[in-house]
C-alpha cells in the first residue's frame, strides 16, 4: 500500500514544483522589496530625528511581538474592513515584505552601530555630506557585519512564507496540505515538502555561516 | 475602522481570551522544558567524540533548521497516524515545538561552550581541577551568561510559532481570534485583541532578557 502511496505523490511532483515555485516568488519578491525598505528604515533609526526613530522602533517592536499567522489573518481578514481587499497573493506579499523590513531593519541598526564613532567624525572633519559619508564610509564597513545575518534572515523568511498557505497561497506547503486530503500518506507528503524547503534553504544556511568566518577575518586593526 | 471597534463584544469575550493566553502559556511553557531537555541532548550528542552520535544530532539540527515549523507540525500531525500511532492534538502539537525549538537550543549551548577559550580549560586542568570542577568554576558560570539572552530569544520564538496550533485546532490565542471571527464576523476585534496578547508576553520576556543581558555585562567587567 505504501509502495501506491509513494507512485500517487511522486505523480503529483510537478504539483509540488509550481508550488516551490510559488514559494520562491512570494518569498523572492517580499525579500527584495523587504531588503531595500528594511535598509531605509535602518539608516533612518540611526539618524538623530528622535521622533521618526522611536516611530520606526515601535513599529519594529510590535511586528517581532506578534506571530506572523495573526499578522497574516490581521493582513487578509481585517484590511478589507477599512476598504483595502486583497487577492490572497499580494496579501501575502505585503506581509511578508512588512516581516522582512523589520528583520532586516534591525540587522542594519546593529551593523551601523558596530562602525566605530570616530570613522563618522573624520568623515566629517573631511567635509563629506552625509551622503556620502554612509556612501563611501559607513555602509562599507557596516556591510560586513550585516551581510551573514541578512542571508539568515532570508532563510527564515522563507521559512515564515509557509504561513501564508492558510490564506489560500498555493506554495509548497499547500501544495502537501492539499495532496493529503487525497493520499493518506502524511510521512511521504510532507517528507517531499521538507526535502523541498531543505533543498532551497541549507545552501543558503551555509551561505550565510561561510560569510560569516569570512568576515571575521582579515579586518583592518586601528 | 477604530471609532466602530466594539468594545462590548470584546468584553464578552474576554473569559474566552484570558482562558486562551493561559493555554498558550501552558503550552509553550511545557514544550520549552522538551525543547531544553532535547536540546541539552542534541548539543552533547554533537560535541561528542562519537562520529556516530555527533552526525546523528547534526542531521537532526540541520533538517529542522532548514524546513519550515509548519510543514514538521503537518508531518506529524498526518504521519503519525499512517505509523499507526494515535496522538492527540495537543501531544503532536507539544512534540513538533519541542523538536524545533530542541534544534535552535542545541545550536545555542553549543555556541556558548565553544565560545570559551580552550586555555581557560587547559588552565583548569594545569591546575588540577576535575571535569566536574572544570564544568562547575570555569565552563557553565562563562557559558550560561553567554546563553541566556539568546536562550529568551528563542522562548520568544516559541510562544509565537504556538500560534501555529491553531492550524490543527489546538484552542490557544490564535483560536480565539479565529473563534471570535467565525461567531461574530468580527475579524478587527478578533485578531487585534490575539495581537494585544502576544504583545504583553513578548514585552514580558524582551524586558527579561534587556535586564540578563546587562548583568551578563556586569560580570564581564568584573
Amino acid at each position: 500500500m505504501r509502495g501506491f502511496y509513494f507512485e500517487q505523490v511522486m505523480a503529483s511532483l510537478p504539483f509540488f514544483l509550481k508550488g516551490l515555485w510559488m514559494t520562491v516568488a512570494v518569498s523572492g519578491l517580499s525579500l527584495a522589496a523587504g531588503t531595500l525598505i528594511g535598509f531605509l528604515w535602518g539608516i533612518l533609526r540611526t539618524r538623530r530625528a528622535r521622533f521618526l526613530r522611536s516611530l520606526i522602533g515601535g513599529w519594529v517592536d510590535v511586528i517581532r511581538g506578534t506571530p506572523v499567522l495573526v499578522q497574516v489573518f490581521i493582513v487578509f481578514f481585517i484590511l478589507p474592513e477599512a476598504g483595502i481587499r486583497l487577492e490572497a497573493f499580494p496579501a501575502a506579499v505585503l506581509t511578508l515584505t512588512n516581516l522582512a523590513a523589520c528583520f532586516i531593519c534591525e540587522v542594519v541598526v546593529a551593523g551601523i552601530d558596530a562602525v566605530p564613532r570616530g570613522q563618522r567624525e573624520a568623515a566629517t572633519a573631511s567635509g563629506l555630506s552625509a551622503g556620502q559619508q554612509l556612501r563611501y564610509v559607513i555602509l562599507p564597513q557596516a556591510m560586513r557585519i550585516i551581510l551573514p545575518p541578512l542571508v539568515g534572515q532570508f532563510v527564515l523568511l522563507i521559512k515564515d512564507s509557509s504561513v501564508v498557505s492558510v490564506i489560500g497561497v498555493t506554495d509548497v506547503t499547500r501544495a502537501g496540505w492539499l495532496t493529503v486530503q487525497r493520499v493518506p500518506e502524511g510521512l511521504i507528503v510532507f517528507g517531499l515538502v521538507g526535502v523541498l524547503y531543505f533543498i532551497v534553504c541549507y545552501p543558503l544556511i551555509h551561505l550565510s555561516s561561510a560569510l560569516e568566518s569570512r568576515m571575521a577575518g582579515g579586518r583592518v586593526r586601528l | 475602522m477604530l471609532a466602530a471597534f466594539n468594545f462590548r463584544v470584546l468584553f464578552e469575550y474576554l473569559p474566552l481570551y484570558w482562558h486562551c493566553f493561559l493555554a498558550t502559556a501552558w503550552l509553550s511553557g511545557v514544550s520549552l522544558v522538551g525543547a531544553l531537555a532535547v536540546g541539552v541532548l542534541a548539543c552533547a550528542m554533537r560535541l561528542s567524540h562519537v562520529r556516530l552520535l555527533s552526525r546523528a544530532s547534526g542531521v537532526y539540527i540541520e533538517s529542522i533548521r532548514s524546513t519550515p515549523l509548519l510543514a514538521q507540525l503537518y508531518f506529524f500531525y498526518f504521519g503519525l497516524p499512517s505509523l499507526g500511532i494515535q496522538a492527540g492534538e495537543l501531544t503532536t502539537g507539544i512534540l513538533a515545538l519541542g523538536l524545533n525549538s530542541g534544534a535552535y537550543i542545541a545550536e545555542i549551548l553549543r555556541a556558548g561552550i565553544l565560545s570559551i577559550p580552550p586555555g581557560h580549560i587547559e588552565a583548569g586542568t594545569a591546575s588540577g581541577l576535575g571535569y566536574l570542577q572544570r564544568m562547575r568554576c570555569i565552563i557553565l558560570p562563562q557559558a550560561i551568561g553567554v546563553t541566556i539572552p539568546p536562550l529568551l530569544g528563542q522562548a520568544i520564538v516559541l510562544v509565537k510559532d504556538s500560534s501555529l496550533l491553531s492550524l490543527i485546532s489546538i484552542v490557544e490565542l490564535t483560536r480565539a481570534g479565529q473563534i471570535l471571527t467565525s461567531e461574530r464576523f468580527m475579524p478587527a476585534e478578533g485578531f487585534l485583541t490575539t495581537a494585544v496578547f502576544y504583545l504583553v508576553i513578548y514585552y514580558l520576556l524582551k524586558t527579561l532578557s534587556e535586564w540578563s543581558q546587562k548583568r551578563l555585562i556586569f560580570r564581564e567587567a568584573r
